[in-house]
């Protein structure tokens, strides 16, 4: 089952690398990976997407709260929760195209954030399921390339990740 | 020299050519360090380095000098307090540094330059990190400029480091010298021990700083819990008084956090039959009644059916390794309910999956839980002790007494009855290892050492180094084989530097043992690269270094060689014992194969 895992994280050098080495060295999954600084400045949020049956996803929760450098881990997925991604798309948009393909980033929500003779780069969030149906909208000729955040994550309402 | 430190000036040279006197222990730490606490002294952050160590309590460090950590060694010079002992490669350091650990549950320290001496003690640090065992290491690193640049001996030793070590850290700055060698000590010694490699660019260790020492050390990422859930405490006890087929099976954890007294009274109480992993020898007695031996791979008969046919199973301080419970799915078909105690999370539930776990500090769980225990008996377990008795009774590590041949056996045996079983023991990996295991009745913790999760060949004379600068005076021994010595066998000249008396128990039978024995069952008996041609003159080699050496190839031999060898208090003997070649290790369950489907020595 696909999980989303928040972690907490010490801004230090190394931190990025020793998670994700942890998930290669073990053999688990990463579908998607994300990394910020927080608010505090100490820390960085990462928000892990992976795949796993309840025992493996306990492991990976398990192996990550040993790494020294992490502070709190999460997964999203145990409770309500809200994920968002960023997609920037640029697809063919000669004459003939343009106002079908202006159409559909309009029915997606999606923005136009630069125009050239021949092509559009489209701005699009949501959840990836979103972004996956909207590349399927597109004539797949015209993609001339996509490039996507991977999912960050947050809980609904009263749940918060802090320290 | 600009500073304000004591300068005690240099430690004269040895006379070129002669041995350094030996001195006689390690400088124990006699002053309070609140004293002379050097806050706010200007220094370099080398000297602000051996401060540290000197302030942590750091005896002994184990290493080699070279070119970044150079500035490092310069201040060592002027230490009263710590101790360095020089090796004769990194990994002889590392190993050195492990055994100091494991013999005494202090911090083991080891020191190597940058690149080659650093990439040396990447085999120890494995080692440390499998076994858990607190050890810290100090490298040297490429001055900041040219990290990054592919420079003289660069390598990227925290990244290279990172999945075996507890943590790692490379220090940017000389003003948190001082912080990262607590921290270093604070993490490689709490919680699951282990070891942490501290990196320093060699133009950190020459920069001007002040030298301010922390208090404490709390990091908010970091804090291991001591205390067990009282509730599943509860359960576990409800679950031991309703056993009728109980179990205790426990391991180094017991050992590394000095649980032994307690773990006795619980078998005491209990009176429930004990095993012991390999890293766990030592924290039960093994002359005790209770004790069925060793269980897993090589392990008895008796405690490796007991395992499979109890009806609730403690673990304590184990892992359930694939050396220990072999294939968990054939574990898995027998019904019993387990409850485990481990101080790390992740190792619960990890192989086996567990209806009770206790996460906390073996000592503090043992208490509560003996607490508990106290109020009410358990059932009447007189059944299950017949039934293991009759599993017992199978006698199987029993082996050809009458043998023309030396029998590997038959020397362990007799060097358990010639040290009295009260020998500091430490093994290289393989046959003799097993052997060692089964056949040495360790009757206290951190008596026996050696390499348990990683298997690495080399361990046993640099650990065994460790172990006597540890505890001088103490008999040692290093049982090995004559394939394994040979991989740290450059250290026999730290042992004459350091008059270091270690025993050398070498069973000699011209092969890689364990690696002849796979061959034999699994391989169609082709020996594949596993005879040892052109072995050299043990004995000779042993002169070579300024030791003796005594060759035995007669069991009428065997007594007399290792009374005269362990008379001699003062010198290290390499007993080179021609054994029998074709013994193999039983039991043995085959990789892979359930713990009850054991090949026995009978069967054959």
């Amino acid at each position: 089952m696909r999980h989303i895992i928040s972690i907490l994280v010490e801004n230090e050098a190394g931190a990025l690398s020793r998670i994700s080495n942890m998930f290669s060295a073990r053999g688990y999954n990463i579908e998607s990976l994300t990394v910020a600084p927080t608010e505090d400045a100490s820390m960085s949020r990462l928000t892990v997407v992976t795949k796993g049956s309840d025992e493996v996803i306990e492991k990976i929760t398990k192996q990550l709260n040993k790494l020294v450098e992490v502070v709190k881990v999460v997964d999203l997925s145990e409770a309500e929760h809200m994920e968002r991604e960023l997609m920037l798309i640029k697809v063919r948009a000669g004459a003939k195209e343009r106002e079908d393909v202006k159409r559909m980033a309009d029915i997606f929500r999606g923005r136009v954030i630069d125009v050239s003779d021949n092509t559009y780069t489209i701005e699009l969030t949501g959840d990836g399921a979103k972004l996956d149906a909207f590349i399927q909208a597109l004539d797949q000729s015209a993609i001339l390339e996509t490039v996507r955040t991977g999912a960050c994550g947050i809980g609904r309402g009263n749940r918060i990740l802090r320290v | 020299m600009t500073t304000a430190t004591p300068r005690s000036g240099p430690k004269p040279a040895p006379p070129p050519g002669r041995p350094a006197p030996a001195q006689a222990a390690v400088t124990p730490r006699v002053e309070s360090v609140a004293g002379d606490r050097y806050d706010n002294v200007p220094m370099t952050g080398a000297q602000s380095l051996v401060r540290s160590l000197e302030e942590i309590g750091c005896e002994v460090v184990f290493g080699i000098p070279g070119g970044t950590i150079l500035p490092a060694y310069d201040p060592l010079l002027d230490s009263t307090r710590v101790r360095h002992v020089l090796v004769r490669h990194e990994q002889g350091a590392g190993h050195a540094a492990t055994g100091y650990a494991q013999a005494t549950g202090k911090v083991g320290v080891c020191m190597a330059t940058s690149g080659p001496g650093a990439t040396n003690l990447v085999t120890p640090i494995a080692d440390a990190h499998m076994d858990s065992i607190p050890v810290v290491a100090i490298t040297g690193q490429q001055s900041r400029p040219l990290i990054g640049t592919d420079a003289f001996q660069e390598a990227d030793i925290t990244g290279i480091t990172m999945p075996i070590t507890k943590h790692n850290t490379l220090v940017t700055d000389a003003a948190e010298i001082p912080r990262a060698i607590a921290e270093a000590f604070h993490l490689a010694s709490t919680g699951r021990p282990g070891p942490v490699l501290v990196d320093i660019p060699k133009d950190v260790t020459t920069h001007k700083t002040e030298f301010h020492y922390p208090d404490s050390v709390s990091m908010r990422s970091y804090n291991p819990v001591k205390k067990g859930h009282a509730g599943q405490i509860k359960k576990a006890v409800q679950l031991l008084q309703d056993a009728e087929r109980p179990m205790i099976y426990t391991g180094g954890g017991i050992v590394l956090s000095n649980a032994a007294p307690k773990l006795k009274e619980l078998v005491k109480r209990t009176g429930f039959p004990i095993t012991n992993t390999l890293m766990g020898l030592g924290g039960y007695s093994g002359t005790d009644a209770q004790f069925l031996g060793m269980l897993g791979m090589h392990g008895t008969y008796e405690a490796n059916m007991a395992m499979q046919h109890c009806d609730v199973l403690i673990a304590i301080g184990a892992r359930f390794d694939d050396r220990v419970i072999g294939n968990p799915a054939h574990f898995a078909q027998n019904p019993r309910k387990i409850i485990h105690i481990d101080i790390d999370p992740s190792s619960i539930s990890k192989r086996v999956k567990v209806d009770v776990p206790i996460v906390g500090n073996i000592p503090d769980v043992l208490d509560d839980l003996l607490l508990l225990l106290g109020k009410s008996g358990s059932k009447d377990i007189k059944a299950w002790w017949k039934q293991i008795e009759e599993w017992r009774g199978k006698d199987c590590l029993k082996y050809d007494r009458a043998s023309k041949v030396i029998k590997p056996q038959f020397v362990l045996e007799k060097l358990y009855e010639v040290t009295g079983g009260d020998a500091f023991i430490t093994s290289d990996v393989g046959q003799h290892q097993m052997w060692a295991a089964q056949f040495y009745k360790f009757e206290q913790p951190r008596r026996w050492i050696n390499s348990g999760g990683l298997g690495t060949m080399g361990f046993g004379l640099p650990a065994a180094m460790g172990v006597t600068l540890a505890n001088p005076g103490a008999t040692v021994a290093c049982v090995t084989g004559e394939s394994s010595i040979q991989m740290c066998l450059q250290e026999l000249s730290t042992c004459k530097q350091y008059r270091l008396p270690i025993k050398i128990i070498n069973l000699n039978n011209k092969y890689m043992g364990m690696v002849r024995q796979w061959q034999e069952f699994f391989h169609g008996n082709r020996y594949a690269e596993s005879y040892m041609d052109a072995l050299p003159d043990f004995v000779k080699l042993a002169e070579g270094y300024g030791h003796s050496g005594l060759l035995i190839d007669k069991p009428a031999d065997v007594e007399p060689a290792l009374r005269e060898t362990f008379k001699r208090k003062n010198d290290l003997v390499f007993l080179d014992f021609i054994t029998d070649q074709a013994e193999n290790v039983y039991p043995m369950i085959p990789g892979g194969k359930g713990i009850t489907e054991m090949i026995l020595s009978e069967d054959l």
